[in-house]
């Protein structure tokens, strides 16, 4: 394995231009928020990286985040940035099977013990879960995570359900699956949620770490700023529809076709913090907002709990229509008795009534 | 012999309560729009004497009491109680301060009838012994002579002699089966004789039978100024013994505010049945009789004149318009205040506030926003047909060196008849 | 430190269903203990109807006679200014349709954001001035109690909340939602127990005002 090649001749040797390499680290500044003056820093720092070992773990997860990050149409520098580190375990994508796949996980961790990144997809049952829910080569989640972190610089989760449970977390949550950095410790934990991510956002986070060699400035949740730092709403190109109060009500009414905002149909832009609007999907191509559907805040912990994807962000999620009409039926049966036994005083009073008389009136005089 | 006390009070005050008293407490917002509707705070500026506050031992009593929230902060005693020691505190603010006109309940943004709860206030102050020694003694009177002044009926007797000899015209006395009973105010029999002789005049001429009754002339009702049903409806009863008696089925009450509001609108509530007569004010039967032209007047009074309407009588019973027709049949001159009718300014003597003699202080203060009222229009006389407000106008405009003087519309339409034999 | 999503899902979820249980029980014993306390017979021959001039009253006492509105303009103008303000962005704010429309299955057309930001706007001014107006007016002051401050604050909360999750200016997001839903809670909460509830007891005591001078021919 080619350990001591730096990024930059690895990319060379792989055909990529100085020239497109140049725009990459261009497009990577912009990103991350940085003056393009930090483009040559990037560059720089990009080349001369050591390709660092990466052991890419997939626990309860679809794939879809993998698939995100290799789907392109033509190969991009995104591909290459995954050719020049050094994978050394991913189970989509490695060749080796078995023993021979798990052996390699081992070689890696051993020989770059302190320095490698683990990278996780999907959620894990938790410590006090049934450890057979999943298991990889008979060791279970838990086992294989916490073994793997050990000897980790950092660990990356890759995908909602690795950053913050996912789907396999939701309501009734039947494998106690919980997110990585519940159990990573004091280990840095960068989160790239998404369901899946953006494949920029995946590629760039790891450039970031790569050229500065330190973890990026990370918001509460511990995503990267650069990409997670600003809401799709804030940078939608709907945005004006919501200002000027014009909204889609159905999804073939005159609203949608002329492009309106997708609030009332349920769309979570305002509460999600994610790069679509800004770096769109498919190279660039499109993103769900603009094909005309809902944000549906994919990026954010408890997305699946958080209610109807058609409901407004403003709507509960519970039968709260129910809840107000047994509070009220009770509330009429609770008041009813209380001024029943107010009426019972009021009769009470009026049996013991005894009429006011002048001369009562006049002991004052 | 049994007394007056708190407990009796306080079970006076859940005895009133009803829905409209719980609705309007639910809804007081504490805006304060009360006091500017009130001559008592506005004259005299002072924040204590604004109307919600009046009513707040009747509000701990609903709260407490009535609520379910109120119950439960009384299980761990965080509920304000009504001690003897308040009601004594609230003596002066729900009797010398207010004259219950009701311009609060007319202006209060929630729709909150302050009057109808200070009225229903007065009954647990006097079930718990907080009444006013004036309105008790008055009270006294009314029970025990027949009359709050303590006139008998052999004063009346040389009144209507008197009236007899000066007109000629009979004053029919106990004759059954006649349109109407009149009623007269032992102020007016004190203080104002021409309304006597006024209402023989008109009646002559307008061919009315009518009669009064040795059984009871009086009509005022000292029981609804203090503030007990009890005393009222034993006033209210001897007013309908006497119109059942002679048969009649008209009963016409005088020149007075709440004498009116007393018979009309609570009497037959007080009796809890209603009346086998009817029951009008002086100027509604007036104003009747102009309707149906059975009053030719002649001349008017070309000097300015303008009006106090009453608050019994106005906004408390709707007679607004009447007053204004008959003045319109016998005055040239003729200009309104600027806030009249229904929402007219009190005197500031009326509600028993002019028989409580320890809150004249008071009643003047108040007076002085009728004094302005009256400024800004400038007339030469006032007319108006209340003698509770009259008697308070008069002393008013005295005291401050008004010379405007004050007329009782009965009297000035009685002035203007055509006399028979032109008629003839 | 809390999770801003978690506090949003808390707020939008078992604490709504808590408040608006709350809400609704309370609110609707006290109107029960309102209409069963009922009223006596009354035997006096009306002059007028009741129930015509009771629903006329509802409407006309929400605008001040000329005297009244002379005596005190202040208080008048922003009373009558912040009432309508809250309303329209309570009631005509987009969101909050679609929050009604989940939960009563009824609504309504908006109002552009742009305007229900303007009178919101508006609307927490008045109340600041209506605040000001309590603790210098004579008599506002003198009458205020404890539970004059507390509704005020509990009304003012929703508003300056909504205004700022709308201008998102505190940061997450989901945080700033969190705090204007739990503020709108704690109005409905704290509604039943205090004078809030004249939000709805106002149409009965105007009802009965009306109806009570409608009875003696009189238009209140």
């Amino acid at each position: 394995m080619a350990h001591h090649k730096t990024l930059g001749e690895s990319l060379r040797a792989h055909g990529v231009s100085r020239r497109g390499f140049l725009k990459f680290c261009a497009a990577t500044a912009s990103m991350m928020a940085l003056p393009p003056t930090m483009t040559p820093a990037i560059a720089a720092a990009l080349e001369q990286a050591r390709r660092p070992s990466v052991i890419w773990l997939s626990f309860q997860e679809c794939t879809g985040c993998t698939e995100s990050l290799t789907r392109s149409h033509s190969p991009t520098v995104e591909d290459l940035i995954l050719d020049v580190i050094s994978l050394d375990y991913h189970h989509t994508l490695q060749a080796a099977s078995g023993e021979a796949a798990e052996h390699a996980r081992e070689v890696a961790m051993r020989e770059n013990f302190g320095n490698y990144l683990v990278v996780v997809d999907g959620s894990l049952p938790g410590p006090d879960s049934n450890p057979g829910y999943s298991t990889i080569a008979g060791i279970s989640n838990y086992q294989m995570l916490m073994e793997t972190l050990e000897g980790a610089a950092a660990v990356v989760a890759v995908g909602t359900c690795a950053a913050f449970g996912g789907l396999p977390q939701a309501n009734p949550n039947p494998t106690g699956a919980v997110a990585v950095q519940t159990l990573a410790g004091d280990k840095p934990v960068i989160n790239v949620p998404g369901c899946p991510p953006v494949p920029m956002v995946i590629t760039g986070v790891l450039a970031q770490y790569l050229t500065f060699g330190k973890l990026p400035e990370m918001d509460q949740y511990n995503r990267p700023l650069a990409f997670f730092g600003q809401s799709i709403h804030d940078r939608c190109y709907r945005r004006p529809f919501y200002d000027k109060g014009l909204f889609a009500e159905t999804f073939d009414d005159e609203g949608a076709r002329a492009g309106w905002c997708l609030y009332r149909l349920g769309c979570k832009g305002p509460s999600t913090y994610n790069a679509c609007a800004t770096m769109r999907w498919n190279a660039g191509t499109s993103w769900p907002v603009e094909a005309g559907h809902p944000c549906l805040g994919c990026s954010e912990p408890k997305f699946w709990d958080a209610g109807g994807f058609y409901d407004a962000l403003s709507v509960p999620p519970g039968d709260t229509g129910s809840t107000l009409l047994a509070a009220g039926v009770s509330g009429a049966i609770i008041g009813g008795a209380a001024a029943a036994l107010a009426k019972r005083r009021q009769k009470a009073d009026l049996a013991e009534r005894q009429p006011v008389k002048i001369d009562e009136l006049e002991q004052k005089l | 012999m049994s007394e007056l006390s708190l407990e009796r009070g306080l079970a006076a005050f859940r005895e009133e309560i009803d829905a409209p008293v719980a609705a309007f407490f639910s809804s007081c917002i504490r805006c304060g729009l009360c006091a500017t509707a009130c001559p008592f705070y506005v004259e005299t500026g002072d924040p204590k004497y604004t109307p919600i506050l009046k009513l707040e031992p009747m509000r701990r009593v609903w709260a407490s009491e009535f609520t379910l929230w109120g119950r439960l902060k009384g299980l761990v005693g965080l509920a304000p109680k009504v001690t003897d020691e308040m009601l004594a505190e609230w003596e002066e603010l729900l009797y010398d301060s207010c004259s219950m006109c009701g311009r609060c309940s007319l202006v209060c943004p929630v729709g909150n009838d302050l009057q109808y709860m200070i009225r229903k206030s007065r009954e647990a102050m006097v079930a718990s012994g907080h009444a006013p020694e004036g309105l008790i003694g008055a009270a006294s009177r009314a029970i025990r002579t027949g009359s709050p002044m303590g006139l008998q009926w052999k004063t009346l007797d040389v009144q209507i002699k008197h009236v007899e000899s000066s007109t000629g015209l009979e004053v029919p006395v106990d004759k059954p089966g006649v349109e109407y009973m009149v009623l007269l105010s032992s102020m007016e029999i004190i203080n104002f004789p021409e309304y006597l002789e006024a209402i023989a005049k008109i009646f002559d001429h307008a061919g009315v039978t009518w009669t009064l009754s040795t059984d009871c002339y009086e009509a005022t009702n000292a029981g609804i100024q203090i503030g007990s049903k009890d005393i009222a409806a034993e006033l209210v009863q001897r007013v309908v013994d006497a119109a059942v008696k002679l048969k009649v089925k008209k009963v016409i009450s005088p020149e007075c505010g709440h004498a009116y509001t007393a018979i009309r609108w609570e009497g037959p509530n007080l009796i809890g049945k209603s009346y086998p007569f009817r029951v009008f004010h002086i100027i509604e039967v007036l104003d009747e009789l102009r309707a149906a032209g059975r009053i030719k007047t002649e001349g008017k009074e070309t000097d300015r004149l303008s009006l106090h309407d009453p608050c019994n009588l106005a906004r408390k019973s709707g007679v607004i318009d009447q007053q204004r027709n008959l003045m319109d049949l016998v005055a040239d001159n003729f200009v309104d205040l600027k806030e009249h009718g229904k929402y007219q300014w009190c005197c500031g003597a009326g509600g028993g506030v002019s028989s409580n003699e320890r809150a004249e202080h008071l009643k003047m203060a108040a007076f002085k926003r009728k004094k302005a009222q009256i400024e800004e229009v400038g007339p030469d006389r006032m007319v108006t047909m209340c003698a509770t407000c009259r008697t308070q106008l008069e002393e008013g405009l005295e005291e401050f060196n008004m010379d405007i003087p004050v007329v009782g519309l009965t009297e000035m339409i009685a002035e203007h008849l055509v006399e028979k034999e032109q008629r003839a | 430190m809390i999770d801003p999503m978690d506090f949003l899902l808390w707020t939008k979820g078992p604490m709504f269903d808590w408040a608006i249980a709350i809400f609704a029980l309370g609110m609707l014993a006290r109107l029960v203990e309102i209409f069963m306390l009922g009223r006596k017979p009354n035997y006096a021959e009306p002059r007028g109807g009741e129930w015509g001039p009771g629903f006329r009253t509802i409407f006309t006492r929400s605008v001040a006679d000329a005297g009244t509105f002379q005596r005190a303009p202040f208080n008048v103008v922003i009373g009558t200014v912040w009432h309508v303000g809250f309303f329209i962005a309570l009631l005509l704010f987009i969101p909050h349709i679609e929050l009604i429309y989940s939960v009563l299955g009824i609504r309504w057309p908006g109002l552009p954001n742009p305007v229900v930001d303007a009178v919101t706007a508006i609307t927490i001014l008045a109340m600041i001035g209506a605040l000001i107006h309590r603790l210098r007016n004579p008599v506002m002051k003198h009458i205020s109690t404890f539970e004059d401050y507390l509704v005020w604050t509990v009304t003012f909360l929703p508003l300056i909340t909504g205004y700022i999750a709308y201008h998102r200016m505190i940061d997450p997001y989901p945080l700033a939602l969190g705090l204007h839903i739990l503020a709108a809670e704690i109005f409905l909460i704290v509604l039943p127990f205090t004078k809030l509830t004249h939000m709805f007891t106002v149409f009965i005591a105007r009802w009965y005002n009306g109806a009570i001078f409608g009875r003696k021919g009189v238009a209140s």
